[in-house]
């Protein structure tokens, strides 16, 4: 025979490797989080999981500002979200901010350093009065999904801005939807579906989801729910295939925004069932809320104040989605609490209940958060982890 | 000397082309193609390529065909703005989408799933009229029509998903997209609104005859290939004439497995076992949203559903925010836009 076997076992070799090269170093970490057999389970890589855990360490805290003193509002001019702050207090958070947000500028970020500190023809002072509102808002009004635990985490600048003048993971209006070519063959692909698209993790599902549902009004309940309650067809069950395909891809967006598999917040057997579903679910539900209700209500505004360069392809500013806080993580920063040395951003938190918290939870708390998670199998009960 | 007796071919029969059985006198079809040998395509089935029957059933069915592939890919291509190197990249992701929910069962514009509609009548014309070609084929070689109603089975799932169920639904949004992942994105979606389809008996038959259907080809396949050093390929001869080969073979499942199928009966379970898997499957999709539409709550109203330990003791129904009143449109967004 001309073709050696030889030859046949090199060329397979070949070809199995190609088709490896594109797969995931083993080993796959699994955590049971449900009863047994009904597929209950996060998987992590270890080798990505250690790295996760280095890119979400929360920078060292200052020392706390003392009590008492002026108010910034009567020391400094235009002060306008924070002027019921002491002056040390205030400072101490200004400093704080430009370490989270410009790291590199410097106050020059936000103040022109040779008008003086007050001069409020500065873009980026008018956007971060929106944010910081924003941020107390969140922390006083939407506990339920920010301040879910004993450890009351919430948010800070930092959560988002990790260093960066704008959140690594933003998302802006979509002008490059596969459907621009005109004419009778359109190429009819709805809803900028049909193309490889990041916003619903390269399926080819709706690829619009932030714009339908994290964005504007309607009711969300609505919108996302698809299956219907009754065995039996009945008049209230006219979810199309198309609307359960636009809800598939914004649940693929959360699933990759947090890390985690849809089983995270579902038990896939019935995915409406809230009877059998992970308790994350609830916090989930609340975050979708916040999450437009934010972008609606303080992002949104800032669309005026922002220069082209924030803009997006059609001239919308830089919004929020489940990535902009999470990075990737179940929790943001693995649920370390920063608001704790910076009570000034919850309305929420009286100074000694972030005295209390801070001695609670410890020098170290941040740096003990996103250990590997444990292996299902090596707990005889069905692990519900209260990390997750 | 060679032996049949390894899992790839190594005996290659090459002689001269065979022309087959006359064609009856008075037909209007005619074969064409000079026979012709390729040593690579002996090694995994017959070498010869060719004469071809294509008829006038075969014609219009490759001309419903090209024309439905036309269609769908022309479209394609226009969804990435006629740019062919886009079109490649992104092939696997581009889709022609039926029309959207709000035109039910009306015409739709071109670019608005009317193109859809044509590709499917063209696609559908294609495949009928080539199920017509394999049924007047095997006729006419005397033969009986197995393969034209094993195909026939597959265009009955093809028929459910694309025309029948839609119709009966009300609205050619409930069908599937042309495309690579848009059909298996659809799939998942289509399982997901109608409450999970493996709750659905059908779709368990289908499954059971799928996977049936492997195992019974691999057994069979396995049995012949060891049996070969005896003659046991020659399958039909050993119906008639059992000999070494087929003892063999029967006295090896009988010891395994105390039951053992016949040279001739193992072909009709693997027909039957092939041919179920979409008649089943076929049934259990019409079912879907016409008769039934979650299957996970019908599936907990038989008893299908098992009831599992409550490992969540805080998670019930009312733990669904939106009952509670829980500001579905709060935080503002109700006032928004």
């Amino acid at each position: 025979m001309a073709w050696s076997f030889r030859k046949s076992l090199a060329l397979a070799s070949l070809g199995v490797a190609a088709v490896l090269a594109g797969c995931e170093d083993p080993p796959i970490e699994s955590q049971q989080r449900g009863y047994r057999g009904v597929a209950l389970v996060q998987h992590y890589n270890p080798e990505d999981f250690a790295k996760l855990i280095e890119q979400n360490q929360v920078p060292a805290p200052a020392t706390p500002a003392p009590e008492g003193g002026q108010k910034a509002s009567e020391v400094y001019q235009n002060v306008e979200v924070l002027g019921h702050l002491n002056q040390a207090q205030f400072t101490r958070l200004m400093t704080a901010i430009t370490q989270w947000v410009a790291p590199d500028q410097g106050c020059a970020y936000c103040h022109n350093l040779a008008q003086g500190f007050a001069y409020e023809d500065v873009y980026t002072k008018q956007v971060s009065r929106y944010m910081l509102r924003m941020t107390m808002d969140i922390n006083q009004n939407w506990e339920s999904h920010v301040q879910t635990n004993e450890n009351q985490t919430g948010v800070t600048c930092y959560t988002c801005h990790r260093g960066n003048n704008l959140p690594q993971n933003v998302w802006w209006k979509n002008a490059d939807d596969p459907q621009n070519a005109a004419g009778m063959m359109a190429g009819w692909t709805p809803d900028g579906q049909n193309g490889p698209n990041m916003k619903t993790v390269y399926t080819s599902l709706p690829g619009n989801p932030f714009e339908r549902y994290l964005l504007g009004g309607g009711n969300l309940t609505q919108m996302i729910g698809v299956q219907g309650n009754q065995a039996l067809p009945n008049p209230q069950s006219t979810d199309s295939i198309q609307a359960t395909e636009a809800t598939y891809g914004f649940m693929m967006h959360q699933s990759d925004a947090l890390g985690v598999n849809c089983t995270y917040c579902h038990n896939s057997r019935s995915w409406n069932n809230w009877d059998q579903s992970p308790p994350q679910r609830v916090t989930a539900w609340h975050g979708q809320r916040m999450t437009r209700a934010i972008n609606n209500d303080y992002i949104v505004p800032t669309t005026d104040l922002l220069p082209e360069k924030r803009l997006g392809p059609t001239g919308d500013a830089p919004k929020a989605n489940c990535a902009t806080c999470h990075n990737g993580v179940f929790k943001p920063l693995f649920g370390a609490n920063m608001v704790k040395d910076y009570p000034s951003l919850d309305p929420n938190m009286t100074r000694e209940e972030a005295a209390q918290l801070r001695k609670k939870l410890g020098p170290d708390h941040g740096a003990n958060y996103g250990l590997p998670p444990r292996i299902g199998s090596e707990n005889a009960e069905p692990a519900v982890d209260n990390r997750f | 000397m060679p032996e049949y007796q390894n899992i790839f071919t190594r005996v290659e029969v090459q002689g001269p082309g065979e022309a087959g059985l006359a064609l009856p006198p008075g037909g209007t079809g005619r074969r064409f193609g000079k026979p012709m040998h390729n040593s690579w395509l002996g090694r995994i089935g017959h070498s010869q390529i060719g004469p071809i029957y294509l008829g006038w059933y075969g014609v219009a069915s490759i001309i419903c065909g090209f024309i439905a592939i036309e269609i769908i890919g022309l479209n394609m291509w226009a969804s990435v703005g006629w740019d062919p190197i886009q079109f490649v990249r992104q092939g696997p992701w581009l889709a022609l989408e039926p029309p959207p929910p709000e035109y039910g069962l009306s015409l739709p514009p071109l670019n608005q799933g009317g193109w859809w509609l044509l590709a499917g009548f063209f696609l559908t014309a294609a495949i009928l009229l080539w199920w017509v070609r394999t049924y007047r084929r095997a006729i006419q070689l005397g033969m009986g029509t197995h393969v034209a109603w094993a195909f026939a089975s597959a265009i009955w799932l093809y028929l459910v998903l694309g025309l029948i169920r839609p119709v009966m639904m009300g609205s050619w949004a409930e069908a599937v997209p042309f495309g690579i992942f848009p059909h298996l994105d659809w799939t998942a979606a289509f399982s997901i609104r109608y409450g999970n389809l493996f709750y659905n008996p059908f779709h368990m038959l289908s499954i059971v005859f799928l996977y049936g259907s492997t195992l019974l080809f691999a057994m069979h396949g396995a049995t012949i290939l060891a049996t070969s050093r005896y003659g046991g390929e020659r399958e039909s001869e050993q119906i008639t004439d059992r000999g070494t080969a087929s003892e063999r073979a029967a006295l090896f499942w009988r010891w395994t497995m105390g039951f053992n199928a016949t040279m001739e009966s193992i072909h009709r379970w693997a027909w039957w076992f092939a041919v179920l898997t979409p008649l089943t499957g076929g049934i259990g999709i019409l079912l879907t949203g016409t008769v039934v539409d979650n299957w996970y709550l019908w599936g907990v109203k038989h008893g299908l559903a098992p009831v599992y330990p409550d490992v969540f003791p805080g998670m019930t129904e009312m733990s669904n925010p939106a009952l509670s009143g829980g500001g579905d449109m709060s935080g503002g967004t109700a006032t928004a836009q």
